[in-house]
């Protein structure tokens, strides 16, 4: 079975990872601009970290017959500061030419903060002022459903932004129609704890559709699974979903989406 | 899926959650101190699985969200906790 990886944040995996992945059946994975763990002292670290996603991570993905693909952004848990995401946002565009970024992301919004938003605001207009995808975080627990909500006033609020060129991700159950209601893309993210299981997943798409919606793992240094992608396929198999629904959801959609942007070729 | 296909996938799943949901709230009586805001929550989620209609993930999902509307001054911490602190018991 083909799959793509739509959110993985590999620079927190071991090498293994990728081997897992490729013998699965993953074709590409895509690794959005996230959160280390800890917070960035200076704009210069972010520099590094994006010349790590798009330097050094696609070489170590190619060693195993992956194609690599990244966002760039200063992630919303950062985003606090907003004199340094001016920085950060300020250098983005020196990354946006090179060939394996797809877009702005994982921008968004993480305990829904004034600044937040106006960081959100600043990542929005640059998608907008380079013509690029925009991938979104939305916050975790409590806060999903507000972030959501006002996330996607600010996308709707800027006419520059065509709905199809955005994906709102770790939608669930609650915020799902949201998203889907806009014209915008959807991801629901597979985690062992929190967002969605496997089975919660499939219930959102026998619910909601299997249109413009997307899975992935969002595998990163906290609780995840870099193989959840696959692993959910297996339970639409058991379910008795036929094979050309698990490869719509896991390749067709994650590739029709992707595409949207010229540098995301497949192998 | 028939109603039959889906407990024989997952009803053994679902009653090990459901054993550990009693059990949770058992552990929780036996503790001693003050609980907070988020068993408030837990118990306004819980009356969601007696309903009848066919939403109760996205139900139990509200009762756990901040309904509010107004983004917060500033961030003062980047954890979320998993039930609004405004939730009244």
């Amino acid at each position: 079975m083909k799959y793509i990886e739509p959110h993985a944040h590999m620079v927190s995996r071991v090498t293994d990872d990728y081997v897992r992945m490729a013998t699965a059946g993953c074709q590409a994975i895509c690794e959005p601009a996230f959160w280390a763990g800890f917070d960035r002292s200076s704009a210069d670290g972010f520099y590094d970290y994006f010349c790590q996603l798009t330097e050094h991570e696609p070489k170590r993905a190619a060693k195993f017959g992956l194609a690599h693909f990244s966002w760039l952004c200063i992630n919303p848990k950062e985003s606090e500061d907003v004199k340094l995401a001016e920085e950060v946002v300020e250098i983005i565009p020196k990354f946006l030419g090179r060939p394996n970024v797809l877009g702005i992301g994982e921008i968004g919004l993480n305990k829904n903060s004034r600044n937040e938003l106006r960081v959100l605001e600043m990542h929005v207009d640059l998608a907008a002022r380079e013509n690029q995808l925009i991938l979104v975080h939305t916050p975790h627990l409590e806060d999903k459903l507000k972030g959501t909500r006002l996330i996607l006033d600010v996308i709707k609020s800027d006419k520059r932004i065509r709905p199809e060129r955005v994906i709102i991700d770790h939608v669930e159950e609650h915020t799902v129609k949201l998203v889907l209601d806009t014209g915008m893309w959807a991801g629901m993210t597979l985690y062992p704890e929190s967002k969605c299981t496997p089975a919660r997943a499939i219930d959102i798409v026998e619910v909601y559709g299997n249109e413009r919606i997307w899975m992935n793992s969002a595998c990163d240094w906290g609780v995840s699974d870099p193989l959840a992608v696959p692993k959910t396929a297996l339970e639409m198999r058991r379910r008795g979903h036929s094979t050309d629904a698990i490869d719509k959801l896991v390749y067709q959609n994650p590739r029709k989406f992707l595409s949207q942007c010229p540098n995301f070729r497949l192998p | 899926m028939t109603r039959q296909q889906v407990l024989d996938l997952y009803f053994m799943d679902a009653r090990s959650k459901l054993i550990d949901l009693a059990a949770f709230l058992d552990r929780l009586d036996r503790a001693e101190g003050e609980a907070d805001f988020r068993l408030n929550g837990f118990h306004k989620a819980m009356q969601e699985l007696g309903k009848t209609q066919p939403e109760r993930a996205r139900g139990v999902l509200l009762a756990l969200s901040d309904p509010t509307t107004e983004p917060i001054p500033n961030a003062t911490t980047k954890a979320a906790c998993g039930a609004w602190p405004g939730t009244k018991g």
